[in-house]
């Protein structure tokens, strides 16, 4: 399985895509730093990059590499492998090389300049957005043969996380204001991994204006450290089940 | 008229001139404090030395100085008002009181000035009183350098800290007031200063007045109170260079302005709030020169203000720079800073060549919609603020900042 992870992750550093992504992300990171007159400014304009193009990079690269290895696998599968170990490789190497990347491009600027709870939470938050957007890549990638397909999958896929869904929350938020909602957008945010980092973060930044009545209901679920400790589980889980479904699917599926 | 100077003279000088001093306690001639006071004389002085004094209700009702040597403890054993003061011109100095009695029908206070004027209260330590120093009908009174602490729990079951009723040219100076329902309190309070106080994690409101006119408010420091400071009913009020900090909660404001009229805020700063600012009914109040950072709400308008100026302010890393409720806006921006405005400044002169429109419209959409605030910052939100910038529909056309600072002002 070492072997595997370590071919993987060999594979993808040495794929420029990759490098360009964490250059990319350097670059930004530090422009994002040095532009703005105060750097907790800068953490806010980092939040729309890690919020939308972590997760997009994610998913997009990883449906395309698991297509692009296609043959890589079936040789696997062809020696005397588990297919559960294979693909479990597969997806360590993708979300290990992925978060590293994200590492050195967003965490060591922001370590730099905002190496307090925020940033941390920032960091934090884009690590797991890293690796769930692999699993979910992983997942569309084996219940879909044919790839422009998956690939379209996969986008339509990030469309749905980080655009429609909050478009719909907030059409049902207008649709059912007469309701109490506050309790129920809890839940709801739980559907979305974008929209719960979103919230972990803006607790942090934006404590002041949260505190209010209905902010104060969010606060005290997600503010105390059974909520933290809830949200944190819910994120692993959009890890997890991903992971697991695709192992399923994988160990049947027909090569 | 000579004469009545002369009788005045005669008369002044027998009641001044033998100013002895009682001493009470260890090395005194009296072991009570209410024998001495019973001995003494207008114009004396007691002096009381360092232990515990049980006295039930200690009353003075002679111009006299009333003063502790060594923090001596006067005990109301959790029954009993402790220091009521009945007589003119009054000072009390160096006591440390503890254990009022706590009463729903009288308003007990550890100290409590009864009509009477030209009274010191100064360099006390109150501890666990229900009401901390009470004044009525009080006139150019001095409450100075007292240190007041209450462990209040439930709002019904406590006592203001420096409550005042009735009261006129009073001097609040210099005192630290905690765990009270409000720290300072103010009903029918006027021509009165505040200044240098500190009040913090009060179960209400730091500061607190009603129909009270023409007060100055200076360099007080009020922090972590459960609604902050209100202000209402009032006319011709000055704040001066106060700090209003983390008072956090749906109505839990920085300050609260609510009917107020013909008054002046400047040079305060207002640091992580719920709300900076929240005013209501108020009409002709100049704000200038204020530092609003980090708020979630720098300023909150109602549209039942009006001739508000809201001049040469920083507003830093608010949340929300305004929040409103409404299209009417009667009020003036000018010439502020915001550190959310993106426009140029082509001729150099430091003022932005485009308005600022300090009103988002997701501040709009909160007003409305309190739960919306979870989608606050994700993409679809940005989205619409930005169409909003472009094509203004929910915000009130007339709220915006014609000449807005291109960098900050102090």
């Amino acid at each position: 399985m070492k072997k595997i992870i370590k071919y993987v992750m060999a594979d993808i550093l040495r794929n420029r895509i990759v490098l360009v992504y964490l250059f990319f992300l350097l670059v930004a990171s530090f422009s994002v730093f040095s532009l703005e007159d105060n750097s907790s400014k800068g953490l806010l304009s980092l939040l729309n990059i890690v919020l939308l193009v972590v997760p997009l990079i994610s998913i997009i690269f990883s449906t395309i590499y698991v297509y692009n290895s296609a043959e890589f696998i079936e040789l696997l599968v062809s020696q005397p492998l588990k297919r559960r170990t294979i693909w479990i490789s597969l997806f360590v190497g993708l979300a290990g090389s992925l978060s590293l990347a994200f590492f050195v491009g967003v965490g060591i600027p922001v370590l730099l300049y905002e190496a307090n709870l925020t940033g941390m939470m920032m960091i934090g938050v884009g690590l797991l957005l890293s690796i769930i957007f692999v699993a979910i890549a992983m997942l569309a990638a084996v219940r879909t043969r044919d790839k422009a397909k998956g690939i379209g999958v996969a986008i339509m896929l990030w469309v749905y996380f980080s655009i429609l869904f909050d478009g719909l929350v907030l059409f049902l938020l207008f649709q059912l204001a007469d309701y109490p909602l506050e309790k129920a957008m809890v839940g709801i945010s739980a559907l979305n991994p974008i929209d719960l980092s979103r919230i972990l973060i803006l607790l942090q930044l934006d404590v002041s204006a949260m505190m209010g009545y209905t902010g104060a209901i969010f606060k005290d679920f997600f503010g105390t450290t059974s909520g933290m400790v809830i949200s944190l589980s819910v994120l692993l889980a959009w890890i997890l089940l991903p992971v697991w479904l695709s192992v399923r699917n994988f160990n049947r599926k027909d090569l | 008229m000579r004469y009545v100077f002369f009788i005045w003279l005669l008369l002044g000088a027998t009641v001044t001139l033998p100013a002895a001093t009682l001493r009470v306690g260890k090395g005194g001639n009296y072991p009570t404090i209410m024998t001495a006071i019973k001995a003494a004389r207008n114009g004396d002085t007691v002096l009381v030395s360092a232990g515990t004094y049980r006295e039930k209700n200690i009353i003075v009702d002679k111009r006299i100085v009333l003063k502790g040597t060594g923090y001596p403890v006067l005990d109301g054993e959790k029954k009993y008002e402790v220091l009521s003061i009945k007589a003119d011109g009054v000072v009390v100095d160096g006591f440390r009181v503890v254990h009022s009695g706590v009463s729903s029908i009288n308003d007990m206070g550890g100290i409590k000035i009864y009509d009477s004027r030209d009274v010191v209260i100064r360099n006390n330590i109150l501890e666990d009183t229900f009401f901390g120093i009470y004044t009525q009908y009080g006139k150019n009174c001095t409450i100075e350098n007292n240190r007041l602490t209450a462990y209040a729990k439930e709002e019904q079951q406590s006592g203001n800290g420096i409550h005042c009723w009735k009261s006129d040219s009073m001097h609040i100076i210099g005192n630290t007031i905690s765990g009270h329902r409000d720290g300072i309190y103010f009903e029918f309070v006027t021509n009165s200063v505040i200044r240098r106080n500190t009040s913090f994690r009060n179960i209400r409101y730091g500061l607190h007045f009603m129909f009270s006119h023409n007060d100055t408010y200076l360099a007080n420091h009020f922090e972590r109170n459960g609604a902050g400071v209100a202000v209402m009913y009032s006319h011709g009020v000055k704040m001066y260079q106060n700090t209003f900090e983390e008072n956090w909660g749906d109505a839990a404001y920085g300050l609260l302005l609510k009917e107020i009229s013909d008054s002046h805020i400047e040079g305060n700063t207002f640091i992580k709030n719920t709300s900076g600012i929240y005013l209501e009914g108020a009409s002709r109040i100049r704000v200038v020169k204020n530092q609003f950072r980090n708020n979630g709400w720098g300023l909150k308008i109602q549209a039942s203000c009006m001739d508000i100026e809201v001049a040469r302010n920083n507003f830093i890393g608010n949340t929300f720079d305004v929040g409103t409720n409404g299209s009417l806006v009667l009020n003036t921006f000018n010439g502020n800073y915001w550190d959310k405005y993106d426009g140029y400044d082509l001729n150099k002169d430091q003022v932005g060549d485009v308005p600022y429109r300090p009103v988002s419209m997701y501040s709009m959409i909160v007003e409305k919609n309190p739960p919306a605030m979870l989608l606050f910052r994700s993409f679809i939100t940005s989205l619409l603020d930005k169409t909003e910038k472009v094509f203004p529909s929910l915000t009130p056309e007339g709220l915006k900042d014609n000449r807005p600072m291109m960098k900050k002002l102090f």
